[in-house]
């Protein structure tokens, strides 16, 4: 693939944006902001840091990437269009019936997920089960998990950090979208996470806190968390939910609930505009 | 008279008959799995040496995975570890994996079908002492209402090490559920199994009644059948060793040769073996049936001997179905 620009890489990440409320206005369903707030972690990850081969999904040496918090599937869609994994026309099929695209990621429908996703608290220990058994093999890849800051109110989730910690799956990155919103308000007032670096330090985590919006820091953490051998890593991404468009923006009843029209094509101007273009949609 | 195509053990009927664990038999049977491929890895959720896993991790710590006491983490890591391409074995007991666990084993491991093996251990009322809280009596149905999810009972030491040695070499999700005690080990080494094909172990001239028994009551059902054929009644005894997928065509055959059944399980009648054998003859031979198995009710602590009275899990109990059957039919 050719090597990107930030400001290329920046480009790219609002026309995700674009084709996510356009998606879940065409799928009338979906959770936009998370998707939304994902974009810029899913394109860094895409285009510079994961070693993996868009027309050979099943190389056994690629980087995995699991996306635990399946419902944020439309910006991992997106993205994996944008790499070519299958064409961009599919997305406007998303969670039809048939669609490579169901409403969560399902494998069976499209063999280029690592894993069939949606439930809360797994994903942690599907990666921790695959960096144990590379490590076991001696293979060099890298595992990465997306999770929700959410899903960490699963006890599943958590025994999986204890495991991958005593086990110091140094191959091993998490990337836990930090968004402060799940579906019932805000984490703190839901289920308070914090202080949530210094639980993940307790377990024997490295821990990595970055602007989830800024792709140099996206990629400088990734990049660092491959340089520390003694633990798995966690960066804590901080996000906006509902980046980019400003009347979905840190309000958890944008959550579940997929935009009209009008609210589409002012969600379009608003992504256009994040860089200061002024056009018109 | 017995199935002699069956080489069952020739001491079937003696008081001597050899005791020995099902866990052994899976555990010397995953050990041996375990010699044949390396891609097989082990994990426990801290119960290692009741599980008989213990052989394996004796022989191969580093793909012994010890989880601690989290079934959940447990099978999501080892959907992990057969993504990959491992073939993980699963073990703890059957309250816990598939109780607790259960979505986990749905959502990470059936629906796309990776090769992980569940154990449950220490399953059904014949845990005794441990009570209410331990015994799983629930895990067949648990199980086997999950699509592409195979669910094996096997009924004495050489079934459960054939039965693991099988799954370890069929690239799909299994269940096999194990019980505490020990047992009579009458079949032998020679005796065929194939998943999917019941064993019909006794046979008769003039059958009038067909048993159809699972786990620890198949050995209950051939004492029932000595006793009936002592009284002039002779049945078929059918070792029903894979609930899922049931062996249909035996089960319909049977009871158009006597054109009565009885099943027994140590579980739950809601969702067990008996309730999956009578849906196969309400839909293609329907015939009088008596399900026996635990009949809605939790358990509680006793002998085994006492647990399987109280339940109604006896020869006796079987003896007294297969009247009322046959009663029933010739009325």
């Amino acid at each position: 693939m050719k090597t990107h620009t930030i400001d290329e890489l920046q480009d790219i990440a609002q026309e995700v944006r674009q084709d996510i409320v356009k998606m879940l206005l065409k799928a009338g369903a979906g959770h936009p902001v998370g998707s939304l707030g994902m974009a810029d972690v899913l394109v860094a990850l895409y285009y510079t840091v994961l070693r993996n081969d868009p027309k050979n999904p099943t190389w056994e040496d690629r980087d995995r990437l699991i996306l635990s918090c399946g419902h944020i599937c439309p910006a991992l869609y997106a993205v994996m269009s944008h790499v070519s994994y299958f064409e961009h026309k599919n997305l406007l099929k998303l969670g039809s019936f048939k669609s490579i695209l169901q409403g969560h990621p399902d494998k069976r429908f499209l063999p280029s997920l690592e894993t069939t996703s949606g439930p809360l608290g797994c994903g942690l220990a599907q990666a921790s089960g695959i960096a144990y058994v590379a490590r076991l093999d001696q293979k060099r890849f890298r595992t990465f998990v997306i999770t929700s800051d959410g899903e960490h109110d699963e006890g599943n989730h958590w025994e999986a950090v204890a495991f991958a910690g005593k086990n110091n799956l140094s191959s091993l990155t998490m990337i836990v979208d930090r968004n402060n919103i799940q579906i019932d308000g805000f984490t703190e007032d839901v289920m308070p996470l914090e202080p949530l670096a210094d639980k993940y330090k307790s377990f024997h985590w490295s821990v990595i806190d970055i602007d989830g919006h800024n792709i140099k820091e996206i990629v400088d953490a990734c990049n660092k968390a491959r340089a520390i051998y003694e633990n798995p890593t966690v960066i804590i991404a901080r996000t906006i939910p509902g980046k980019g468009v400003p009347f979905m923006e840190n309000n958890p009843n944008w959550h579940a609930k997929a935009p009209n029209s009008d609210e589409v094509r002012e969600a379009i101007k608003n992504i256009r505009n994040m860089k200061g273009a002024i056009e018109d949609y | 008279m017995i199935n002699q195509k069956l080489y069952l053990s020739d001491k079937i009927f003696k008081k001597d008959i050899e005791m020995k664990l099902m866990r052994d038999g899976f555990g010397l049977g995953l050990l041996e799995a375990g010699e044949k491929d390396p891609r097989i890895v082990v994990l426990s959720a801290d119960l290692k040496e009741s599980t008989k896993a213990n052989y394996f991790a004796e022989k191969f710590p580093e793909r012994f995975i010890e989880v601690g006491v989290a079934e959940q983490a447990m099978v999501t890591i080892a959907s992990g570890m057969a993504n990959y391409g491992k073939i993980p074995f699963c073990t703890s007991y059957a309250i816990f994996s598939p109780g607790r666990n259960w979505e986990q084993i749905r959502t990470t491991i059936a629906i796309d079908s990776y090769p992980v093996k569940i154990i449950g251990a220490q399953s059904g009322l014949n845990i005794g002492h441990y009570g209410v809280t331990h015994q799983g009596l629930e895990d067949i149905a648990l199980a086997s209402v999950i699509p592409n999810m195979n669910v094996v009972v096997p009924s004495d030491f050489d079934e459960a090490r054939k039965a693991t040695l099988l799954m370890a070499v069929d690239n799909k999700p299994y269940y096999m559920r194990l019980p505490r005690i020990e047992s009579p080990v009458y079949t032998s080494s020679e005796t065929p199994f194939k998943f999917g094909k019941a064993n019909i172990l006794t046979e008769s001239k003039n059958p009038e009644v067909t048993i159809i028994a699972t786990g620890l009551m198949v050995y209950e059902a051939l004492m029932a059948y000595k006793e009936l054929y002592k009284n002039g009644i002779e049945t078929i005894v059918i070792n029903m060793h894979t609930i899922k997928p049931l062996d249909e065509e035996l089960i319909i055959r049977n009871a158009k040769l006597t054109g009565a059944v009885v099943s027994i399980e140590e579980h739950q009648v809601i969702g067990g073996l008996g309730s999956m054998v009578s849906s196969v003859l309400s839909k293609n031979f329907p015939v009088p049936m008596e399900i026996l198995g635990v009949q809605d009710r939790f358990g509680q602590s006793g002998t085994p001997k006492e647990l399987f009275a109280e339940y109604g899990l006896t020869k006796e109990d079987i003896i007294k179905a297969c009247k009322k059957v046959i009663a029933r039919k010739n009325s």
